[in-house]
């Protein structure tokens, strides 16, 4: 209980307002209704025995050497990085609603916004949505009320995920149809754009996409121009520290995860939509952006802007209904990359390519094992295996405490007995012979 | 603040010195990957070059341009704005909830998926409602769950189109806006002179094209819809659903079970009534509970309990599928299943007491100088007015919002809700002290003082904020959004 009132304090007010009772301020509620009967545990725990049981709990989670990714990375988050934003004035505060008092998060959201501008290659960001996958879906929705067209063409490798959580999104409305564009060894089919881009909103490509691969998004921009349609982009914001950025192959949105840059894997939230446009789509963009101004003295300041778009002024005929987002976490991503800075985001995703280039070899080499795919790939990789790959991972997890990756047969039948292996900057040459080993003893 | 807080106020990239360098990443395989010229990129994004510590100072000294609740009491009406407990953010950030990956197989994810099973069967008992799901990851985004929950309800019952969500237009704007997102067309209700949802009127709207009623109770004019009864009735005799938005919920939490009031499905919001920090703006965690007949069609996967342990569960072919990748707000959650372990059932009732107790104290100490929107006791949040004599000056409610932040208090939510003129919507919640009350109600009546003696000054308000007040219109005709 967090209530400072004492017995005194309540009777004190309860005069002031001229109320006999507590039971007087509620009488408006029908009585049949109020206080019922309610069977939660009758003693509420203290604060020592709430750790004690907590602690308990995070310890019945195993946790085992994780060769985890597919869409979720394991990152070290630098002391900084937890040290500024458990800062109270950052961590208790609201929505900048009264600029003049909250010129700390609206800089900060403005840093952000430019931080997602600067790697993704985009003119325009906002000041986050909810994850990578709703950040995904709304470009969609942008995409096709710029278009006017509800044809949505995605690439094969784009996270699964995003795919169901685009369809929720769109599941009002059965006009809308997806076509999907084959994989030719793990990357986009591109001789097949041409046919299938006729009357698109939208051509959704994800790279490095789901499979790990990194796309050749060469002449990809111009067969969906051709086609009237938008490119939409979903890139994972590390591996722009060494790859094309979307707005240099001509994306119109560019989304990404921000959980990415630094956020702890907490079981998949909060993470951190990265959304950003090209300029002339800026009025397309859902949710706060912030903007730079000047005050009554001309002095420089910050206030949330071009607000005609969101839900509390425009209701129905708003972009978007979002309201709170994740600028906790955009404050955390801004950070983080403001601490590695270019050369050491360059190194980072360096150190990620290296990696998963690392283990790659060593669990190809594994009798029976080999690598699905010949296209370049980011972190993560796709190794095709004897037998059951999920029977495999339980058998790796059981014996030796290694999650080898993630069995891909339930979202990609077609790629046989897989897993798709994610080796990030965590992981140590010793890491991956542990894994190596574990594979060919459990084989 | 500093003389100097307040004068550097540059960019980080306008500290940046090309070559310096914060943190590195040793490249700990020394492995190169093999990745082709055309695929890296040329020019390096712009992004600033700092020491660590030019960072830790720079981020510094923008935390201390903030007002937050740890700081200056913060009555932003709707929002909820109460402590939030230290204790919940060391919960979350334990190694085993905050390094598990949420693919992690489910023998490695016991403890995670015991908790948030625990904490769903809690949040039920404490709502009266039969199923939850604990995926979205804000109000907003609850709603939207929620009406895909209608929708697909309906079509499971094969009742043809309802297409229409029924919305009062003292309703928060993500109502409307959910709506039109998901297909529907919003039909908008004139509340009743006391703010209260007009159930003749309601009647007359609903039909056959009818899918749900959205309804915030109490109401966001801090009154509690008192026909809830009749309300539910209508609603349901028409064949459609009744949506409690939560935003409220503070007022009821222990004190009223909506689920015994009709409500089919309401959402929550965790940054409010559970006590989540607001972070700026987000992150939030938001939930859709509901009753038996809506449970199918919840999003996945929900936590099943089976044979003793816990597992993930798909549900049948009804569901919703997925509003959100992987789980949910997860480390949300265990912020607000550790404030959950610290209420029992009694002591959340005293939550709704206090919260309500401080919102009528705060304004029977006003309501000579800011006439109450409504005549009766509040609950949670009260709306005041500024009054007959500061209107006579010109004074408007945004300068009274600003005046307060010179008097070192955050200001009300200010022109919400829509329907009451010049509003302002104050939400002390049950964790501010009496005393500190006195000092906002203090400074309420001393802004009431300055606006009748000398307009002026309090149009000039704030003078002691980092910046004095900002120009809105360059900033939307002329958009600088980036460096």
């Amino acid at each position: 209980m967090y209530i400072p009132h004492t017995k005194n304090d309540k009777e004190e007010m309860l005069k002031a307002i001229g109320a006999s009772s507590l039971g007087d301020l509620v009488k408006q509620v029908p009585s049949k209704f109020l206080r019922p009967k309610i069977s939660l545990p009758a003693e509420s725990l203290d604060e020592a025995q709430a750790a004690a049981k907590l602690s308990e709990l995070s310890k019945k989670n195993r946790r085992p050497l994780s060769f985890l990714g597919a869409g979720a990375y394991e990152r070290y988050t630098p002391a900084v990085v937890k040290a500024v934003t458990s800062r109270t004035e950052f961590l208790t505060a609201y929505t900048p609603y009264q600029p003049e008092a909250s010129q700390g998060t609206l800089q900060a959201i403005y840093e952000f916004q430019s931080t997602v501008c600067s790697l993704y290659g985009m003119d325009y960001a906002n000041a986050s949505m909810y994850d990578g996958a709703s950040s995904f879906a709304e470009a969609v929705r942008a995409a096709v009320r710029v278009s006017g067209r509800k044809k949505i063409v995605y690439a094969a490798g784009m996270n699964p995920q995003y795919m169901d959580t685009l369809k929720t999104y769109f599941a009002h409305s059965p006009e809308y149809s997806y076509v999907k564009v084959p994989l030719k060894d793990g990357a986009l089919d591109k001789a097949a754009l041409p046919d299938l881009l006729e009357g698109a909103a939208c051509l959704a490509v994800q790279t490095p996409n789901f499979l790990g691969v990194i796309e050749d998004m060469d002449g990809v921009s111009d067969m969906v121009g051709k086609a009237g349609a938008l490119l939409v982009a979903a890139a994972d914001p590390v591996s722009l520290g060494l790859l094309i950025p979307p707005g240099e192959y001509g994306a119109d949105f560019a989304v990404g995860e921000g959980q990415s840059l630094g956020l702890p894997l907490a079981y998949g939230g909060p993470y951190l939509g990265l959304f950003s446009c090209k300029k002339e789509h800026v009025r397309q963009m859902p949710g706060r952006i912030c903007g730079m101004t000047k005050d009554r003295d001309g002095k420089r300041g910050f206030v949330l802007t071009l607000q005609a778009r969101e839900q509390h002024i425009r209701r129905d005929k708003a972009a978007s209904n979002i309201c709170s987002n994740e600028a906790l976490c955009a404050l955390s991503a801004t950070i983080y990359s403001a601490l590695y800075g270019p050369e050491g985001l360059k190194e980072l995703a360096e150190a990620n390519a290296g990696s998963a280039a690392a283990a790659a070899e060593r669990l190809s080499a594994i009798k029976g094992c080999s690598l699905k795919f010949k296209s370049p790939f980011f972190n993560e990789f796709v190794l095709t295996v004897p037998g059951k790959a999920a029977a495999l991972r339980e058998k790796v997890l059981a014996m030796k405490g290694i999650d080898p990756g993630l069995p891909l047969a339930p979202l990609y039948p077609e790629l046989g007995e897989t897993l798709l292996v994610c080796a990030t900057e965590t992981k140590t040459a010793d890491d991956i012979l542990k894994l190596e080993a574990a594979i060919k003893e459990a084989i | 603040m500093t003389r100097a807080d307040k004068l550097d106020n540059r960019l980080s990239i306008e500290k940046s010195d090309p070559g310096r360098r914060g943190l590195f990443c040793k490249n700990p395989l020394r492995v190169k990957a093999k990745i082709p010229a055309n695929l890296r990129r040329k020019a390096a994004p712009r992004l600033p070059e700092l020491a660590e510590f030019d960072v830790v100072r720079h981020y510094t000294r923008l935390s201390r341009l903030n007002f937050s609740v740890d700081t200056h009491f913060y009555p932003l009406g709707s929002c909820t704005m109460k402590y939030n407990p230290r204790f919940n953010e060391e919960a979350a950030a334990l190694e085993g909830f905050a390094a598990l990956h949420p693919l992690a197989h489910d023998t490695c994810s016991q403890g995670t998926l015991e908790l948030l099973h625990d904490l769903g069967s809690r949040l039920t008992e404490l709502l009266g409602m039969d199923a939850i799901t604990l995926q979205p990851a804000a109000g907003a985004h609850s709603e939207f769950t929620g009406l895909l929950l209608a929708k697909a309800y309906f079509e499971d019952k094969g009742v043809g189109e309802r297409s229409e969500i029924i919305v009062p237009d003292s309703a928060h704007g993500t109502n409307p806006a959910t709506a039109s997102m998901m297909g529907f067309t919003t039909v908008n209700i004139a509340s009743k002179p006391d703010g209260r949802l007009d159930v003749e009127e309601l009647k007359k709207h609903l039909g056959p094209k009818t899918a749900v009623l959205m309804l915030t109770v109490p109401n966001t004019v801090g009154i509690f819809e008192s026909n809830i009864e009749a309300i539910a009735k209508a609603v349901h005799d028409a064949g459609a659903l009744l949506y409690m938005d939560g935003a409220n919920l503070n007022a009821l939490i222990g004190l009223v079970k909506p689920g015994d009031m009709g409500v089919d499905m309401m959402h929550l919001n965790f940054h409010k009534t559970f006590s989540t920090p607001h972070g700026g703006g987000g992150p939030g965690a938001g939930a859709i509970a509901c009753r038996k007949h809506l449970a199918p069609f919840l999003p996945v996967p929900t936590v099943k309990k089976d044979a003793g342990r816990y597992v993930s569960d798909f549900g049948d072919k009804r569901t919703i599928g997925k509003v959100k990748a992987f789980f949910g707000n997860t480390g949300v959650l265990v912020k607000a299943y550790a404030y959950m372990l610290a209420h029992s059932a009694k002591e959340f009732g005293e939550i709704a007491e206090c919260a309500i107790l401080n919102a009528n104290y705060v304004a029977a100490r006003l309501k000579d100088l800011y006439p109450s929107y409504s005549k009766e006791y509040c609950m949670h949040e009260c709306v005041l007015t500024p009054g007959a004599d500061l209107a006579a000056k010109g004074i408007k409610t945004l300068d009274v919002a600003k005046g307060l932040l010179d008097r070192g208090f955050h200001a009300p939510t200010v022109y919400f809700p829509l329907i009451v003129h010049e509003a302002i919507m104050i939400e002390p919640t049950e964790t501010e002290s009496k005393e500190t009350l006195d000092e906002f109600i203090a400074a309420m009546r001393d802004v009431h003082a300055q606006g009748a003696a000398d307009p002026q000054a309090l149009k000039d308000a704030p003078v002691t904020q980092p910046v004095k007040r900002l120009d809105e219109v360059q900033a939307a005709r002329q958009p600088n959004l980036r460096w």
